[in-house]
């Protein structure tokens, strides 16, 4: 079994007084000041012939610097199951996108893209359920997948999640039981990748999440997003480098918001909302990357609804990374968020600098693509 | 619909008639070892290039669907592909490629490794706790790698067992009689110091007589610092070392800073066929390493 641990922080400096109005993703700073919002335990390894099984225990300190445990993934994955078909079971990120399934400490930027925290939710998209995955027999990668889950509470965010306070788009929620196969959330994917030369990949997904939600008594959510990833990297690559790699998501939202609970609210609204963030890394010598990002997130404006994650917000970001180690790095981000007049942000733009750091003890982590 | 089925019947046939092993291999030094075996009774895909840093080989999904189709896997089975192999593994889902079977061959398998550390520590560096694990090198262990290769073509491909194993002794022969002309040429280098940028030829040193024991990194994977350069520069110096061994991955003008306060010369190596010009064989790699450091040596 591999037993790993890994420790990401962040020192924070921003013209917010509130960071965390800013910052949506749950592991993103939230204060300014230190942080500690990733602190990992990981374990991985076989079962038995049949099964292995994976664990990812994060512990969070909250502003107070009171500790959140949370359970962030734990199943098990068949090995051998035939017609290239595999079968995973348990609490796991959803496949939906390229962001969504990875945990933070692998991403290349200290927070969550805007359109992630804000339509799948801060803590992503997971939840348990089942998933089965078929590699389709072509010369080619081609994979599907589909997956359903709860998406029951804040990890199940546009889906059947409560809200704060029993409360979600200013609607009273429902915070109902499952009623039928139609409550949960059913997550397709379809991800291809071709290498365009010995030096070039590229991978194209399309995925869906389709459910309710409780905002009414026949409320749907349905999510599409796109994903695209173009990497290179030297034929004479030292430590992995130098390489350039470009990604961008686009997510699209339709959200019928009911009349909550008793049908105490005025209106059902129908949201289209949509957001996109493109990014691109270069890593121009061994252990050093450097990388810029921008985020658009479009909400669609209503009279009735007015909620702090329904607010259209741009930013750009740019940061430059050290990694001594496959197991150390060592990050400076500086981000510039663009920000319209509302009630809740006050229409002055905010300027962010994160220092993140992080450390892995234990066994030596493989890097998926 | 008869005939339908008849032709696709006749077609399904022809296919598992015609049908070669698909070899998978990690890197290009059992790649190369897998073809003097299997001649053209196989397909072969090798994942990583023999220019790029072995250690780290981008998962590509295109591995994937590789791993997906092999009848047989050769990796190096000592966590030299340990930072993605085995998340390519766990999608593969290729049951005929699991350790333990006869599609499986680990090229470690019964080779003692070298320089085992008593103590593992990530202080010391990226080191590998079974071991080096850069031992094709060594011609002997070649041999024995290509033995088990052709143990496992022999069990999955039955009716070609005896031009493999026919095979596997053509190469036998030839490794004994050229290790008889390389150690000649070595001969007169025995004991000589060498320098090289990263730690890959314990087993090379060890087979040909010299002692290659001054690295211009610090620590395995911990790239050269200046203060580091100038104990190597001494340390070179007295010595009387005379050649600078580095790979295509690495750094050159780093070896060539070096080479001009020592007088010593840079030397192009490569673990694996194809990472250097002339080499296309595992044969002609180390001929062409033994050349090259001999010309050096001169």
């Amino acid at each position: 079994m591999n037993i790993s641990f890994d420790g990401l922080f962040a020192l924070a400096a921003s013209t917010a007084r509130d960071l965390s109005n800013i910052e949506r993703g749950d592991h993103d700073p939230q204060q300014r000041g230190f942080n500690a919002r990733n602190i990992e335990l990981a374990f991985d390894g076989a079962v038995d012939p049949y099964f292995e099984g994976f664990a990812n225990i994060v512990f969070k300190l909250d502003n107070d610097n009171n500790t959140d445990v949370e359970v962030e993934e734990a199943f098990l994955q068949t090995t051998s199951l035939p017609f290239n078909l595999q079968l995973k079971a348990g609490q796991f990120f959803a496949a939906f996108g390229r962001i969504n399934p990875t945990h933070p400490h692998t991403w290349d930027f200290a927070d969550a893209p805007i359109v992630h925290a804000l339509l799948l939710g801060s803590d992503g998209l997971r939840g348990v359920g089942a998933q089965m995955s078929w590699i389709v027999p072509m010369p080619w990668y081609s994979q599907l997948i589909f997956g359903v889950q709860n998406g029951r509470g804040n990890t199940g965010y546009s889906f059947r999640n409560p809200g704060d306070g029993g409360m979600f788009f200013n609607r009273r929620t429902t915070d109902r039981e499952l009623r039928g196969l139609e409550d949960f959330v059913w997550i397709p994917r379809w991800e291809n990748s071709v290498d365009l030369s010995p030096t070039q990949v590229v991978l194209a997904g399309v995925s869906g999440a389709f459910g309710s939600n409780e905002t009414g008594g026949n409320s749907r959510t349905q999510i599409y997003g796109a994903d695209l990833l173009y990497k290179w990297k030297s034929a004479n690559a030292e430590g992995g480098f130098p390489f350039v790699k470009w990604q961008t998501e686009f997510m699209y939202r339709r959200f019928e918001a009911g009349r909550g609970m008793k049908e105490s609210f005025p209106v059902a609204e129908t949201f289209h909302d949509w957001g996109l963030y493109s990014q691109v890394l270069w890593g121009f010598k061994k252990g050093w990357v450097v990388g810029i990002r921008g985020d658009h997130y479009d909400a669609e404006d209503s009279r009735f609804t007015d909620d702090l994650d329904r607010q259209s917000r741009e930013r750009i970001s740019a940061n430059l990374t050290w990694y001594p180690t496959e197991f150390s790095k060592i990050r400076l981000q500086y981000n510039h968020d663009f920000l319209d007049d509302t009630f809740f942000l006050a229409g002055r733009d905010v300027d962010s600098v994160f220092l993140q750091f992080e450390f892995i003890l234990g066994s030596h982590g493989a890097h998926k693509f | 619909m008869k005939k339908f089925l008849f032709v696709l019947f006749s077609f399904v046939c022809a296919i598992s008639v015609q049908a070669k092993l698909n070899v998978v291999a990690t890197l290009p030094d059992f790649g190369s070892l897998a073809r003097e075996i299997g001649g053209d009774k196989i397909d072969i895909v090798v994942l990583a290039k023999a220019t790029e840093d072995p250690h780290f080989v981008d998962a590509r999904p295109s591995f994937v669907v590789s791993l997906r189709n092999a009848d047989v896997l050769i990796d190096g089975g000592a966590e030299l592909e340990i930072g993605w192999l085995p998340p390519l593994l766990q999608n593969a889902r290729n049951p005929k490629i699991e350790i333990g079977k006869p599609g499986r061959v680990q090229a470690s398998q019964g080779i003692r490794l070298m320089n085992v550390p008593a103590n593992v520590t990530r202080a010391a560096g990226d080191v590998h706790a079974l071991g080096n694990p850069h031992f094709t090198v060594d011609p002997i262990i070649a041999k024995a790698i290509a033995q088990h290769i052709a143990q496992s073509f022999a069990t999955l491909d039955p009716s070609n067992a005896a031009f493999y194993q026919g095979n596997y002794k053509k190469f036998e022969a030839t490794i004994n009689a050229k290790l008889q002309g390389w150690g000649a040429i070595m001969q007169s280098y025995q004991g000589e110091h060498v320098a090289a940028y990263h730690d890959s030829w314990p087993y090379f040193a060890h087979r040909f007589g010299v002692s290659i024991d001054i690295f211009l990194e610090p620590k395995p994977g911990i790239p050269p610092s200046p203060s580091h350069l100038s104990e190597v520069i001494g340390q070179m110096k007295s010595y009387h070392v005379k050649a600078i061994i580095v790979e295509p991955y690495h750094d050159r003008r780093i070896a060539e800073k070096v080479a001009r306060s020592t007088g010593a010369k840079v030397v192009d190596f490569s673990q694996f066929p194809g990472g250097i010009p002339g080499t296309d064989s595992y044969v002609s790699l180390i001929d062409q390493l033994v050349k090259r450091l001999a010309d050096a040596l001169k």
